[in-house]
């Protein structure tokens, strides 16, 4: 997946994060008579039929895998490789949850990878980001248009198809086998994108408070670090969010390509590990990936909240 | 030195690292890739030049011109079911019914969570024997016996799309619904006191306004489809006897599968090309319609 379709997709739920604060007060409201709501946004009943019943198809695509994932997760290995095919499990136990740690020994470690790597992928990304959005947002200078658009240009292009360069360059500085492998062309893919986002938020940070805090003799670098990091810190706060799910979610092709040692392995290539040679335990298997996802879910949990702190806590406006 | 002189100073200075980073990690392997193109690298420490051989190769002899052509079709059907369920998604989440929010949220999980984890849930779904699709179908009666959906090339083919459609749906589908959600309200309160039904305000304002997000979604999307990587590998790894075997799956095999890095990095610039001639379209395409914005 690009990742620049995932920017796309951000900045969208941005804005929609900011859209459900607008619409914050008149859900408070429903408890009042529906003559409150406004006559425009009113329903027929057919035509709320209609709306519930596409929503419950659309939401039932999205999340039958997970539906499906969670019972196979519940049943017994015996009752999954037995026909006729039965969607609920009889006398459905949560022993895969507590087997799956004996199977794959190393799944804590895997689990600790992931959300390891996943880190520090985002300090190194928050890191470099900060001051190139910084320098988009403030200074026009020649070229820096083109500079932005070569920036946006690598999203397009996927690790995949820079793997064998990539895969060479980490032989030659020895970080084959090592979190390195997975962190350092990891994070370069999402550096672009979250370049873009920060931009754009720190352009509505006014102008005037750079020019007042040199009026006042503070060098340039103090006027970042003192004035507008401190008001940046909400649009950072998502970003971080944003790409530590990033890194969360696409780890794959280069923990797949460049590491070979288990002790490093993140959950995605882990989770191989339930394929035996005999068979895949594949209770085990969808209930090792549900701890895998709690940890984004959590995120997600404050994801809904920051971001619509972050657009709407923003100091300043403009 | 003036002011100016000092500020472009301090955002070169400012930018070096990001610039250094995106340069050894991205821009130095494009081009290692395009000279590999032209080599015999392989495990051996040492290569020649060998000139325009690899290209001459994979188009030559093979089945490389076969696998575009698969790679273009896997991409369109994929994009363009992605676009008309998004665009479904996006109305149905805009509607102002109880629920709204929490709908909203569920529509998140394939996007967020870890890719294989999800692509690993449908390996098992598409399974014949104990999977749910065939389960289903024949606890319906649709179907007599089990399928298996990645043991055959056709079913395969279709069942790496419906993966790739679900997996790239949400972010469509939030992209869409933030751009229904930017169209001026007082259009709608207008058409609807001129009496236009809820329909037609939809056919004739709210689908013209998302013409312009749908095109670039559909442009980061198609770049994103092709050089889909994971859900292919992990589901099928290119077969049933490469019937899904798309570019970027022949490259990794090419190169990492057999050793064959000139080869492979012919085959890797081939698909830089083809992204190169999307990303000009699309940068030429975002240009045109912020000039003509609605907005």
């Amino acid at each position: 997946m690009s990742h620049l379709a995932r920017t796309a997709a951000a900045s969208g739920a941005i804005a929609e994060g900011a859209e459900t604060e607008t619409t914050a007060a008149p859900t408070k409201a429903r408890a009042k008579p529906r003559a409150d709501k406004a006559m425009i946004d009113r329903y027929r009943w057919y035509e709320v039929v209609a709306l519930y019943a596409g929503i419950a198809v659309f939401l039932f695509f999205v999340l039958a895998p997970f539906i499906e994932g969670f019972l196979v997760s519940l049943k017994p290995l015996s009752q999954l490789f037995s026909s006729p095919y039965s969607f609920l499990p009889k006398n459905g136990s949560f022993q895969a949850y507590f087997d799956m740690w004996r199977s794959v020994p190393a799944l804590g470690i895997h689990i600790f990878n992931s959300i390891f790597i996943s880190s520090v992928v985002t300090l190194i990304v928050i890191v470099i980001v900060v001051p190139a959005s910084y320098a988009f947002a403030r200074f026009e200078f020649a070229g820096s248009g083109l500079l932005l658009g070569a920036f946006l240009a690598v999203n397009m292009f996927s690790g995949a198809v820079l793997l064998i360069p990539l895969f060479r360059l980490m032989r030659a500085v020895g970080f084959l086998n090592t979190y390195w492998a997975m962190i350092v062309p990891g994070a370069a893919f999402l550096i672009p994108s979250s370049i873009w986002l920060l931009r754009t938020y720190l352009m509505r940070i006014p102008r005037e408070l750079d020019e007042a805090a040199w009026a006042d003799g503070a060098s340039r670098l103090y006027t970042l670090r003192r004035v507008i990091l401190p008001l940046a810190m909400p649009g950072i706060v998502v970003i971080s969010i944003m790409t530590f799910i990033g890194a969360y979610a696409q780890q794959f092709i280069f923990a797949l390509t460049f590491n070979s040692k288990t002790e490093f392995m993140p959950l995605p290539v882990g989770l191989f590990g339930f394929f035996g040679r005999q068979e895949v335990l594949w209770n085990e298997l969808m209930a090792a990936s549900f701890v895998g996802i709690l940890p984004v879910m959590i995120v997600i949990v404050f994801l809904q909240r920051y971001l619509v702190a972050g657009l709407t806590a923003g100091a300043v406006k403009q | 030195m003036t002011r100016t002189q000092s500020a472009t100073l301090f955002a070169l200075g400012l930018l070096a690292p990001a610039t250094l980073y995106i340069i050894g990690i991205v821009a130095y392997p494009l081009v290692d890739t395009i000279i590999l193109s032209f080599t015999n690298a392989a495990l051996r420490p040492t290569y020649d030049w060998v000139g325009w051989a690899n290209y001459e190769r994979i188009f030559g002899a093979g089945n490389f011109n076969e696998v575009i052509v698969r790679t273009f079709i896997w991409t369109f059907f994929s994009v363009a079911t992605k676009m008309v369920i998004g665009t479904c998604g996006a109305v149905l989440l805009n509607a102002t019914i109880p629920g709204q929010t929490v709908f909203r949220i569920l529509t998140m999980p394939p996007w967020v969570v870890p890719m294989a984890i999800g692509i690993f849930m449908w390996g098992w779904m598409y399974n014949g024997q104990f999977g749910m699709i065939s389960g289903l179908l024949q606890n319906f009666g649709i179907l007599s016996k089990p399928f298996p959906f990645l043991a055959y090339g056709n079913s395969a083919f279709w069942a790496t799309i419906v993966t790739d459609v679900w997996i790239g749906v949400p972010m469509v589908t939030i992209y869409l619904l933030a751009a229904i959600q930017s169209i001026p309200k007082d259009l709608y309160e207008a058409a609807w006191t001129d009496g236009a039904g809820r329909f037609y305000r939809f056919r004739r304002i709210t689908l013209p306004l998302m013409v312009p997000a749908m095109l670039t979604m559909s442009l980061l999307s198609l770049i994103a489809t092709f050089n889909s990587f994971d859900i292919i590998w992990i589901l099928t790894q290119g077969g049933p006897s490469g019937s899904t075997t798309t570019m970027i799956i022949d490259t990794y095999k090419t190169a990492i599968g057999s050793y064959k890095y000139g080869e492979g990095a012919a085959r890797a610039v081939v698909i830089c090309i083809f992204v190169s001639l999307f990303c000009i379209v699309y940068f030429r395409a975002v240009r045109q319609l912020s000039k003509g914005a609605v907005r």
